[in-house]
């Protein structure tokens, strides 16, 4: 039997766990029927649930915005009122920050995958995990009951006072996302115990994938920043139905106060939307390069360093605010500091791509317009971290510009590649990577010729949530707006082949890729236990220059379910090439 | 390249403009250079280093610290340039000279309340001489705006219950937009106000002309306030449906509410649709309107209930 020494103290009994690319049982087929899936504990089909859920939100937000460049085709009215075009405004923030790039890649593409690089069975909490996605639900179900009365008009920023006067309905949705907070503090704290406790033999932090690392700094994001939101807006709620003037001058409160509690969290929360999204960059890159990682510990701490300094840098969207110059002052400077892991990471994966074996697919494309809009973003949060610079460009066009560059460009993109990335694995089919590129071409396009141009008319001084606009804007917003056409055609074109790929698709191999990740050693799609062994890791996951049979072993056990003679003929093949191996 | 950038920012009509213009210049000269290597880099090594079997072998390379601290302190460096620039500029733009000329603006749902030191008023146009440093003091009567003048970069929120300000030194005569920029409701985008820059001789005049706030018999008087207060902004006076009903024909008629009871219009009904508009909202139109009270005063009241019985 061959022997792998996992740590110092521990010698294991070890074997070889070919994936099998024809699985006779997957999570999809046990535990069959609609009951059994909204019942269910597995990670892997809660993963799925929510990335339906997200589909669906991200679809209704991504209709709004449509509805919302329609209407700025030409200035003043174009087909719907000012008071409607300002719920939908609020409607397309509101969804999609808080049902849509939050819990997108964690609670998605995460809960999927995270426990299969950890080489677990599930999460920690599988039923808390399951609790997650139901508050979740409740959280969204509270949202449409406020559309379904008056709506909302605050914009998703909910300032005071403008939010304690609204007639519309701000405490339906202000307990929707209250609601929606514990989902993501209960996600953040599973997968928080779940790294650190149910890593397979040999996965020490320092072969850590680097998916998990970001999940693992998001998380701590998660439970330390959510629970603020909720004291806002709870302090919101108590304001407009009470009367509390917490935030009313009129009754000794002040204004501003609300604006820190808000980015208090808000802030942070833009790394729970994007850190995420660096950890999928760093897995694809490094698969369709062919190539271990470049500065691996240098991607892994920058996250825990963004998500550090990202706690001290709210009070940069309130430059203009009133707040006191020293904070003023102090918050540019930390802005500046919280640029530099970014950047690091960006550097260290282009590093990466030195020397590699690099092949284009969709995902490692997608990876690559994530690169370029990324940086954009970066670049122009630099200029809106700059003092003097951010009072000329303070809540116009350029600041939505720069964050749809961040947001989109950076936590959407990254969800796509992704998507694509680990579509076979969460299937088992593959899609028409003909069709998938040309759909990466739209978004592309389409995401440029949309954003791009509000870069300008920004800094022209084209402010922001506004109905109507003067004329100078007229042609960069009627560029933008059939740039988001371009981005609508092209996220049908990904629906449509998504969805002929899950009912048509021809079959995928365990491992399509040729990943040395965990996850890729499991079939596809994967067993109802992940794996049917115990895996033990000796390589890093981007050991690229090591043997594939290296990354696919499991504690040798006669009891495994395995067929004994198969399992005997594994080890005895495995013994002689294992005899002189030593671990380093 | 510069003239891409210049194309970018309106026209500077203002000193205070120049250490911002400056610095959005420099941040895009390194951002362009930075983001053309890295999409370079991307290129280059996608073709490069494409995959051409899939038995290819690669490199062990996993860092390389003189990189790592390169492409850190670098970066950190160039920041820190951009922060003190922007300081400096910042503190330029808090810093009001002496010699200020200071006028008084209130922000309120939707428009601006314009008031200079010898009791003159306007609504949405602000009055200002050329060449001398001009202080506005800004307030608001309901919810936060935000007070944006591109031409001179300068911008602040406006704040209910404390004072804010900004100033600029208008170069020369002429006309330049001011945009609110807080969202504050249905009116936001309309919330538009204009700078008008006399020279120093037309403004005095000017000034002289207006001074004293308004004049007449208690009908006039009550036609100036509706200017000046904005409710124009909302309610017309020829029968228009506005964000609030028309003024026009509104004396003495019957309105159905949003309970379904009936009022007829009168002094009393006025007064308090004045003082507290929530209380009684017409049929079909939306609780919207800032409370005016302890903005104005009870003769105020009664002129503008004056004028309004003129218009049948």
């Amino acid at each position: 039997m061959a022997t792998a020494e996992v740590s110092n103290k521990k010698t294991l009994k070890v074997q070889r766990f070919k994936p099998s690319d024809n699985p006779s049982n997957t999570y999809l087929t046990d535990e069959k029927g609609v009951w059994a899936w909204m019942t269910t504990v597995d990670h892997k089909k809660i993963g799925i649930m929510y990335l339906v859920a997200v589909a669906i939100f991200f679809a209704v937000g991504g209709a709004l915005a449509l509805l919302l460049r329609t209407e700025l085709m030409t200035p003043a009215k174009t087909f719907i009122e000012a008071d409607t075009y300002n719920q939908l405004f609020t409607l397309h923030g509101a969804i999609m920050v808080f049902f849509v790039l939050v819990p997108s890649i964690p609670a998605a593409l995460g809960n999927f995958i995270m426990p299969m690089q950890l080489g677990a069975k599930d999460v920690a909490f599988p039923k808390l995990n399951l609790a997650s996605f139901y508050i979740y639900v409740a959280g969204a179900i509270f949202t449409f009951i406020a559309l379904a009365q008056h709506g909302l008009d605050t914009g998703w920023t909910f300032y005071t006072p403008y939010s304690t006067e609204s007639s519309s309905s701000v405490i339906w949705v202000t307990m929707g996302v209250f609601i929606l907070g514990f989902s993501s503090i209960l996600t953040g704290t599973n997968f928080i115990t779940t790294i650190h406790k149910m890593r397979a033999p040999g996965i020490t932090w320092g072969k850590l994938p680097l998916n998990v690392w970001a999940l693992y700094a998001t998380s701590i994001i998660q439970v330390l920043a959510t629970p603020v939101l909720a004291i806002t807006v709870l302090l919101l709620t108590m304001e407009r139905w009470l009367g509390f003037g917490i935030f009313d001058p009129a009754l000794g409160g002040d204004p501003v106060l609300f604006q820190h509690f808000f980015w208090f969290y808000s802030h942070p929360a833009v790394y729970i939307m994007i850190v995420p999204g660096f950890g999928i960059i760093s897995e694809v890159i490094s698969t369709f390069s062919k190539k271990t990682v470049f500065g691996y510990w240098a991607i892994a701490l920058s996250s825990l360093a963004i998500a550090f300094i990202g706690f001290l840098v709210w009070g940069h969207h309130m430059f203009t605010s009133g707040q006191s110059a020293v904070a003023t002052t102090v918050f540019s400077f930390l802005t500046f500091l919280v640029g530099i892991p970014t950047g690091i990471k960006i550097f260290n994966w282009i590093a990466t791509l030195y020397k590699g074996s690099i092949k284009m697919d969709t995902p490692m494309i997608y990876v690559f317009i994530f690169l370029f809009l990324f940086s954009i973003g970066g670049f122009t949060g630099i200029m809106l971290g700059a003092l003097s610079v951010d009072i000329h460009l303070h809540d116009t066009y350029y600041v939505v510009a720069h964050f749809h560059y961040v947001m989109m460009g950076g936590t959407l993109i990254a969800l796509l590649a992704g998507l694509h990335f680990w579509w076979p694995k969460m299937t088992g089919k593959l899609y028409n990577e003909k069709l998938a590129k040309i759909a990466s071409v739209f978004i592309f396009v389409g995401f440029n010729v949309t954003f791009l141009p509000q870069f300008v008319m920004g800094a022209q001084g084209m402010p922001r949530r506004y109905y109507n606009y003067v004329d100078q804007f007229t042609a960069f917003h009627q560029t933008s707006t059939i740039g988001s056409y371009l981005l609508g055609v092209g996220f049908l074109i990904i629906l449509y082949y998504l969805m002929h790929s899950l009912f048509k698709g021809a079959k995928s191999p365990a491992n399509p890729w040729g990943s040395r990740g965990l996850e890729w050693q499991a079939t596809s799609p994967p067993d109802f236990h992940n794996f049917d062994h115990t895996p033990v890791v000796i390589h890093g996951p981007y050991d690229y220059h090591q043997p594939m049979e290296e990354f696919q072993l499991g504690l040798a056990v006669d009891t495994n379910g395995h067929d004994s003679e198969t399992a005997k003929e594994v080890v005895d093949k495995e013994r002689e090439q294992w005899k002189n191996y030593s671990l380093g | 390249m510069d003239r891409l950038f210049e194309f970018m920012l309106p026209e500077a009509k203002s000193p205070t403009a120049d250490s911002t213009d400056a610095l959005f210049h420099f941040i895009n000269e390194v951002s362009l250079v930075l983001l053309i290597g890295i999409t370079f880099a991307l290129i280059y090594f996608a073709i490069k280093y494409r995959r051409r079997s899939e038995d290819d072998e690669t490199p062990v390379i996993t860092h390389n610290n003189t990189l790592e601290i390169t492409w850190s302190v670098v970066p950190l460096l160039i920041c820190f340039v951009i922060f003190g620039w922007g300081y400096t500029g910042w503190l330029n733009l808090k810093s009001v000279p002496d010699n200020a000329y200071e006028i008084q603006v209130n922000g309120f749902k939707w428009g601006w309340n314009v008031k200079y030191a010898n009791g003159a008023q306007t609504l949405n146009e602000i009055h200002v001489p050329e060449g001398r440093p001009v202080k506005i003091v800004l307030q608001s009567s309901d919810v936060l705006h935000s007070f944006f003048v591109p031409d001179y970069r300068v911008k602040h929120d406006v704040v209910p219950g404390r004072y804010t300000y900004v100033w600029f030194e208008a170069e020369e005569a002429g006309e330049s937009i001011v945009f609110c920029t807080e969202y504050c409701g249905t009116g936001h985008s309309d919330m538009l106000a204009k700078v008008i820059v006399h020279t120093e001789e037309d403004f005095q005049t000017w000034l002289e002309k207006n001074g004293g706030g308004v004049s007449g018999t208690p009908v006039e008087q009550g036609e100036q306030l509706v200017q000046l207060q904005g409710c124009t902004t909302c309610h017309s006076d020829d029968g228009t449906r506005l964000i609030g009903p028309s003024f026009k024909g509104l004396w003495e008629s019957e309105e159905t509410l949003s309970d379904g009871s009936t009022v007829t219009v009168d002094e009393n009904y006025l007064r308090e649709s004045i003082l507290n508009p929530g209380a009684k909202i017409v049929e079909s139109y939306d609780n919207v309107m800032t409370p005016y009270e302890g903005r104005i005063s009870d003769e105020e009241i009664t002129n503008i209930i004056e004028y309004l019985k003129t218009l049948k």
